[in-house]
């Protein structure tokens, strides 16, 4: 078996979600960053906030996503608390993220979902995927796990949800998705945007339904070496 | 009114012993000889209006426009010296289309008169630059409602319901004060004006002139456009006659 390159470039696999209902957005993305087969960082956190409210969801080149992300929310920072005194419009910050995807498309690689909540327009998701386009869109997915879901949404998807049923399309969406992408895995973390702030949550295996064929998952070694079977040699 | 700053007004980046910049101040003299300019914020918009002397029979009509577009949202009516005007406009329009490129989103009528502000206000640091000899009265109607600031040489800024800068300006903000402005809307609003233009202009001083006026409001579906032709006539009849009523006084 080769050696795994634990310094090869850290790519997310990932499949990230993004969902407006009435009221805001909801969030939604895997926690798995590998390096090849090996998986780097099992438990990594791909909603990254950008101001207090507006976040955006992170998959591709890890590096890539964070040095965006890192940019945008200076030029944000400046923006809002500089000059204009008051919190950016989503449209502004999802429009210097698609700026800069733009302008190094030859040298980045990752695809952004930029989510979140302003006082003029409410709850907007903005997909800008791998060439720097800018679009906006009732729900957005992205990353290679999206692939398995575009079926589901298609037939799950429904304008006006509630909070409470946005983020059960997020959850079971990310859940199929890992159940059947070798690139995403782990947990699922979910981020709500409303007028009344940020709720960020987290569901590990064990609160996630289970598909065709999954295991069902443990959480620690514990459970499964706690009661051995006896064995008849 | 005027004071003479002797010795101490030579120079824009000289203060005089009682703390004033009196390059600065003869900056505004420039403005205030120069025809009327109102901006006034109603009901549903903004309406500016220029009294555009003219100096010479010879000129066409339409011509030396004073009022200028500087977004699709925003225009700028502007006072005193007509080429500093140009500059000014010029860099307004070059920061708006900036901001939109730059964060998607038109920019706010505060950020503008702010940028605005800081490029009048950066003319006065330098030796080697001398102050805009024009004052600038900047409308807009953004996400925030419309606005209305004025821009003077000094790089001072502020926010008004109703502002006036040029010869006729004392009696103009009086005419502006009578009026009720949260009731007003655009389309009576520019009767108003053509008629305080009107009223204040001096026959005696000065020929002719002609009446310039823009607005943006909800019925220019928040762009900034040149009133339109049968109201500006309807503006300007409406004015005629209210002067007559006073002449027949």
């Amino acid at each position: 078996m080769d050696q795994v390159d634990f310094n090869a470039p850290h790519s997310m696999g990932t499949t990230i979600i993004g969902v407006t209902y009435n009221g805001g957005v909801v969030l939604g993305a895997d926690s798995r960053t590998s390096t090849g087969v090996y998986v780097a960082n099992r438990a990594s956190d791909k909603i990254t906030k950008l101001t207090d409210n507006v976040y955006v969801c992170r998959s591709g080149s890890a590096a890539d996503s964070q040095v965006v992300s890192d940019y945008v929310r200076y030029f944000l920072h400046q923006h809002t608390r500089i000059q204009l005194g008051q919190p950016a419009t989503v449209k502004v910050a999802a429009n210097l993220v698609r700026l800069l995807a733009y302008n190094n498309k030859n040298n980045l690689q990752t695809g952004l979902i930029v989510g979140g909540w302003d006082k003029y327009e409410g709850g907007q998701i903005y997909g800008v995927p791998l060439g720097g386009t800018i679009v906006q869109q009732p729900f957005a997915i992205g990353g290679s796990g999206s692939s398995y879901l575009y079926g589901f949404f298609d037939q799950a998807w429904k304008e006006g949800m509630t909070q409470d049923e946005a983020e059960e399309l997020v959850k079971k969406a990310v859940s199929l998705a890992i159940a059947r992408d070798g690139a995403s895995g782990g947990v699922v973390r979910t981020v709500i945007i409303n007028s009344e702030g940020v709720t960020r949550n987290f569901y590990p295996g064990d609160q996630l339904p289970i598909w065709h064929d999954e295991l069902e998952s443990h959480n620690s070694l514990l459970d499964i070496l706690g009661a051995p079977e006896p064995m008849n040699i | 009114m005027s004071s003479i700053g002797t010795g101490y007004d030579l120079s824009v980046t000289t203060f005089s012993p009682d703390g004033r910049v009196f390059q600065i101040e003869y900056a505004a003299k420039a403005v205030d000889n120069s025809g009327t300019v109102i901006g006034i914020k109603c009901k549903d918009g903004i309406v500016l209006g220029v009294e555009k002397l003219i100096p010479s029979k010879m000129m066409l009509p339409g011509s030396n426009r004073r009022i200028h577009a500087v977004h699709r949202h925003s225009g700028m009516a502007v006072a005193g010296l007509a080429a500093d005007g140009r500059q000014i406009v010029a860099r307004a329009k070059s920061e708006a289309t900036n901001y939109d490129s730059v964060y998607g989103d038109p920019i706010p009528v505060k950020e503008l008169a702010d940028r605005v502000a800081s490029y009048v206000h950066l003319c006065t640091l330098y030796w080697w630059l001398r102050p805009f000899g024009c004052g600038v009265i900047l409308g807009g109607y953004d996400r925030d409602g419309p606005q209305l600031y004025m821009v003077e040489p000094s790089g001072v800024s502020y926010r008004y319901f109703g502002a006036a800068i040029g010869k006729g300006r004392q009696a103009a903000k009086t005419e502006i004060e009578k009026l009720k402005l949260q009731d007003l809307t655009c389309r009576k609003a520019v009767i108003e004006v053509a008629k305080i233009i009107y009223g204040v202009h001096d026959e005696a001083k000065d020929k002719d002139f002609e009446l310039e006026m823009s607005w943006v409001c909800d019925e220019s579906n928040r762009q900034h456009e040149k009133v339109p032709e049968e109201l500006l006539e309807e503006a300007k009849a409406a004015a005629k006659l209210a002067l007559e009523e006073m002449d027949a006084d």
